[in-house]
């Protein structure tokens, strides 16, 4: 049963291929930064994963326990969800813009105003 | 101080930039910009001469040493890096006060905003070479992409806007996956440390984790560099930003993400593994030539210059891909003389191209009749630009040109020389447009706008003449190169 | 405006204790989990509550735009300058033992405990800003 064993890392390609499935098949630009949260998301999941072990509790010595998880890819994972907040709130800003410039925010009627303009 | 100069390196933009949103519009926050730049500059030079004479410097932050904490390295090739970033984040820096009061969708009040985010992009860049550590790149390269997409998206065009989101997602996807890469390397090996990592991996390298990391980075990093396939984001990205932006990031943020590539599949995986066992040059090699040929006649056909000239980027890095594919000292001197050369040249020509839009307001070809006549300078330094993107001798574009060459004959590929030698001739009929409607059509009768004023003219032609010094005096684009080559690839010395 | 006086009375109660557990988050970091990313988040937190309940316009007069401005920069100063004080104490970047030069364990709390004040400052001050520039656009 080691692939159930695994679960975590099926989870991890699953959530990613979601997110990244989204990121490319819709033409809603929130939809598509949905998408890249999730796929984001999905490798946060790897890396904290990655960093436990079966029984170890929380790196912080108290004298009882002897078996601690990894704590440096959870430290790296929160400054890599750091980036995923600031890359969304990034992408949702321009989004808003695009919205008062454009009136829409779906990807074919932008392209469509893009394409009059450039004739 | 100087034993500090590694850190110092970042830490000056770093601390320059939340100083310049803290101060009010005008003056006082571009000079103080201005002079984090030139600082950067100084020590982009100490450090690149300190390599040169005395070997590896290693700076460990925060006192812990190397595989443990955080260590700056800097060896010839990132001392180079550092030289080229740093001196073209100074000369636009001068260049961008006219461009960022006048021609840029952004209110008064927030232009120290432009500032403090054109030195976190500094930062970014500057960390992302300078670091020692594989995760330390990673966030380096989200501060400069973060910022780089906010820089665009002030472009007076609204399609900057679109331009900028459709680079976040890609920029966002690339790093992800260069995240991905960087996660399953640290499961094999238990570290990051770069050198550390050189070390571990050859015991691990032969199991389907390396190898899936590998992929994740090749295909993340290759989006970041714009390689074609993967360059749909740039030439938008680089029409609609302010010409300001677009000079700082076409000359400086590409390169920096071929640095990363050479250093990952040189300094990391080792050239063994990369090409050896995963035959990267097999992809690379074809994708550089489709690259080179494909973006060179798009180029032609565009009538917006800016446009023009970003899918000739595209080409240009094609031509150093084409290089780092032929795994040679040669073949890698190309690449890595080309990337200083081409900061050079397009610096000059998006710089140039800045000037016009300054005082006619559009950088298309119609718009641009008779610019040679009214703005001799300008176009002058646009010549001298578009001669050395051709690679004429006696240019800073033949040097890297040259040994591209003569790295393909020294592996016997002259279909690929002659390739490099017709592109090079696509490059002359594309300059030659806009050089034929600048010079040889009559200018509008009623435009009245005369040559750019000084402080954009200045900066353009520091580094026109800088295309023309290099091209004579190749110590440094090319002399430094090779050893920057040698060190990559772990002979000589 | 509509009172809705259960929503504003739970915030009022609950404001405080978001606010003091951000402090508990930022400065029992040393101790156990937490830090200055957690405490900014949660601080954020607590304010952009109370400007769903009583209005952005309230929120701005006790937390105004220009208060935030220096706190986003303050916060990577102090980063920054606790950084280049052990620099010039003798040690490397960041070096936090050298801070206190009797002890270099109680340097190295003395260091953490300013950069994530300086992180915590910035991250409350940068969430904050989000709130108010996308729920302020278009009014």
């Amino acid at each position: 049963m080691q692939i159930l064993g695994l679960y975590n890392y099926w989870i991890f390609i699953v959530l990613m291929m979601c997110g990244f499935y989204v990121v490319i098949s819709r033409g809603n630009l929130v939809k598509k930064l949905v998408g890249l949260n999730i796929f984001q998301t999905s490798v946060f999941i790897l890396y904290i994963s990655m960093g436990k072990i079966t029984g170890g509790t929380a790196p912080i010595l108290t004298g009882t326990a002897t078996v601690y998880s990894n704590p440096l890819p959870h430290v790296l994972i929160l400054t890599a969800i750091v980036v995923g907040i600031a890359t969304t709130a990034l992408g949702l800003a321009l989004v808003v813009r695009i919205n008062e410039a454009y009136g829409t925010i779906e990807e074919d009627e932008i392209h469509a105003q893009s394409e009059d303009e450039a004739l | 101080m100087t034993e500090h100069l590694p850190a110092l390196q970042v830490v000056v933009p770093l601390i320059a930039a939340p100083l310049c949103a803290l101060l009010r519009p005008g003056r006082a926050v571009w000079l103080l910009a201005m002079a984090a730049c030139a600082l950067c500059l100084l020590i982009a030079a100490l450090l690149l001469d300190r390599v040169l004479a005395q070997g590896v410097i290693s700076y460990a932050m925060g006192g812990w040493p190397a595989p443990w904490g955080i260590v700056y390295r800097v060896d010839a090739a990132n001392a180079y890096m550092l030289l080229i970033v740093a001196m073209i984040g100074a000369v636009v820096m001068a260049f961008a006060r006219p461009v960022v009061e006048q021609r840029v969708r952004l209110p008064v009040r927030k232009q120290p905003w432009f500032y403090a985010t054109y030195l976190l992009c500094l930062t970014g860049l500057l960390g992302m070479i300078i670091t020692g550590d594989a995760f330390n790149v990673f966030v380096f390269l989200e501060i400069s992409s973060l910022s780089s997409y906010a820089l665009i998206s002030i472009g007076r065009d609204r399609r900057a806007l679109t331009a900028a989101y459709q680079y976040l997602i890609m920029g966002t996807i690339g790093a992800t996956f260069i995240l991905i890469g960087i996660g399953f390397l640290y499961v094999m090996t238990g570290t990051l440390n770069m050198e550390d990592l050189a070390a571990r991996l050859p015991a691990v390298a032969d199991t389907r984790t390396i190898r899936t990391a590998f992929a994740f980075l090749t295909i993340g990093i290759s989006l970041k560099l714009a390689l074609f396939p993967l360059h749909l984001w740039l030439p938008n990205a680089y029409a609609y930003a302010p010409s300001a932006v677009t000079a700082f990031l076409a000359a400086t943020a590409t390169k920096v993400a071929i640095y990363v590539l050479l250093r990952f599949f040189f300094t990391i995986f080792g050239a063994q593994f990369s090409f050896g066992t995963m035959h990267l040059d097999a992809i690379l090699l074809p994708l550089a030539l489709a690259g080179i040929f494909s973006a060179s006649v798009v180029a032609i056909f565009q009538t917006n210059v800016k446009r023009m000239l970003a899918y000739s980027s595209v080409a240009q890095i094609g031509y150093m891909v084409l290089g780092i594919s032929l795994v040679s000292v040669t073949g890698l001197t190309a690449a890595i003389s080309h990337l200083f050369n081409h900061a050079l040249m397009k610096g000059t020509l998006f710089m140039a191209l800045g000037c016009v839009s300054f005082r006619i307001g559009a950088v298309s070809l119609d718009r641009m009749a008779g610019v040679g006549r009214t703005m001799p300078w300008t176009m002058g330094a646009f010549v001298i630009g578009g001669l050395s993107l051709i690679g004429v001798p006696l240019t800073a574009g033949f040097v890297s040109k040259w040994y591209l060459i003569l790295g393909a004959l020294e592996r016997g590929w002259w279909p690929v020389a002659l390739l490099v030698l017709f592109t090079s001739l696509l490059a002359v009929v594309y300059i030659w447009r806009v050089v034929e409607v600048a010079y040889f059509q009559p200018a509008p009768e009623d435009r009245t706008t005369g040559e750019a004023p000084l402080a954009l003219l200045a900066p353009t032609w520091t580094l026109a003449l800088a295309n023309l010094y290099f091209g004579i005096d190749t110590s440094l684009n090319a002399g430094v190169a090779r050893r920057a080559a040698e060190a990559l690839l772990g002979v000589g010395q | 405006m509509k009172q809705y006086s259960i929503p504003r009375l739970i915030t009022k109660l609950l404001l405080p204790l978001i606010l003091l557990f951000a402090l508990y988050v930022q400065f029992h970091g040393d101790f156990g989990p937490g830090g200055g990313f957690q405490a900014g988040v949660i601080f954020a937190a607590g304010f952009v509550l109370y400007a769903l309940v009583y209005g952005l316009d309230n929120a701005r007069r006790i937390m105004p735009p220009w208060l935030l401005r220096v706190g986003v920069s303050l916060g990577v100063l102090i980063y920054a300058g606790v950084g280049v004080a052990g620099m010039l104490l003798g040690g490397a970047f960041l070096d936090y033992g050298v801070l206190d030069p009797h002890d270099p364990v109680h340097g190295q709390h003395l260091g953490i405990l300013l950069v994530e004040l300086g992180v915590g400052i910035t991250v409350a001050a940068v969430m904050v800003s989000i709130f108010y520039a996308f729920a302020g656009r278009g009014r």
